[in-house]
């Protein structure tokens, strides 16, 4: 595994733009990644991100594949419920009358 | 007050989400049939404590939770949390190369979607430690918000937003080595270190 910085993130993005001291607009974005794709964040802060990602193709394309990502996660975690076991539970609620 | 003839028409419904939450909690077919079992008739008998209008698929979920962690947790009691701090963010996007160099390694017509197969996803949540598989699957696969799943698993919604953020690391660290096992990776990808001066951008966008 890496043994450099565990968490680039909290890296500036940028630093060849001499943002080095500073949070940049992508290390921002990045930060709130996951919580602007559970669709948690306020709506200014929604704004802003989608701001910058309007502006910030890099930050768009990860933004991007962490919500296709989650689209293959729920799909492909489906299974079909055996009839037997639809058939026991509606059997079992019909007996049972307390 | 809700009225128990109502409960088979109103719950039915969730049935094959419940089930598949049952299967990625037990991991066992058998286990995750008795559990969605149990589940209907805790919740059938209670069901004139649920609140009609409120929530009702969240309702069940902390049943179907709560019944797993007292009836069929116990069985395969693993050690829990291990070496997840190590997985950095962005750990997939950055080897595979975005999703443009998903489609150019393969096939022209292929996207994510494609990549992985339903067995290799499953079994990723699976191998989660447990924490961090209730919380991925509430949110990842089921949808629930941070606060439904702070109730459902009667935790603060912060440890939701931690065990969320560890748990997607994880997973996605899991997906990358089916990933490359099955070959799918271009050579440079499996450099596991993507340097110092690592954009966000991925390491093979060139």
């Amino acid at each position: 595994m890496p043994d450099h910085d565990p968490n680039p993130a909290e890296r500036p993005a940028h630093g060849e733009h001499g943002h080095d001291h500073s949070v940049t607009p992508c290390e921002e974005a990045l930060q709130e990644l996951y919580v602007y794709l559970d669709g948690e964040l306020t709506e200014e802060k929604r704004g802003a991100i989608r701001g910058h990602l309007d502006d910030c193709n890099p930050c768009f394309e990860a933004f991007d594949f962490e919500a296709e990502l989650r689209i293959v996660i729920s799909t492909r975690c489906r299974d079909e419920v055996p009839e037997s076991l639809r058939d026991r539970i509606a059997q079992q609620l019909h007996t049972t009358d307390d | 007050m809700a009225d128990q003839a109502q409960f088979a028409e109103q719950a039915m419904e969730y049935m094959a989400p419940l089930y598949s939450a049952a299967l990625r909690m037990t991991r066992n077919p058998a286990d995750a049939e008795d559990l969605v079992q149990e589940t209907y008739l805790k919740a059938y008998r209670g069901f004139g404590g649920y609140t009609q209008g409120t929530n009702l698929k969240a309702w069940l979920y902390r049943i179907l939770t709560n019944t797993y962690i007292n009836s069929y947790r116990s069985k395969k009691r693993r050690p829990e949390e291990t070496e997840l701090d190590e997985v950095e963010d962005l750990y997939l996007y950055r080897r595979l190369g975005g999703l443009e160099a998903v489609a150019a390694s393969r096939s022209a017509e292929d996207e994510l979607m494609d990549f992985f197969t339903d067995d290799e996803v499953k079994d990723a949540i699976e191998a989660l430690p447990e924490q961090f598989r209730m919380a991925v699957l509430l949110a990842d696969v089921e949808g629930f918000s941070y606060k439904e799943i702070a109730e459902i698993l009667d935790i603060p919604i912060g440890t939701v937003m931690s065990r969320l953020h560890r748990g997607r690391k994880f997973l996605q660290k899991r997906l990358f080595d089916f990933a490359s096992t099955r070959g799918l990776i271009p050579a440079a990808a499996t450099d596991n270190d993507p340097g110092p001066d690592a954009h966000v951008q991925p390491a093979l966008a060139e």
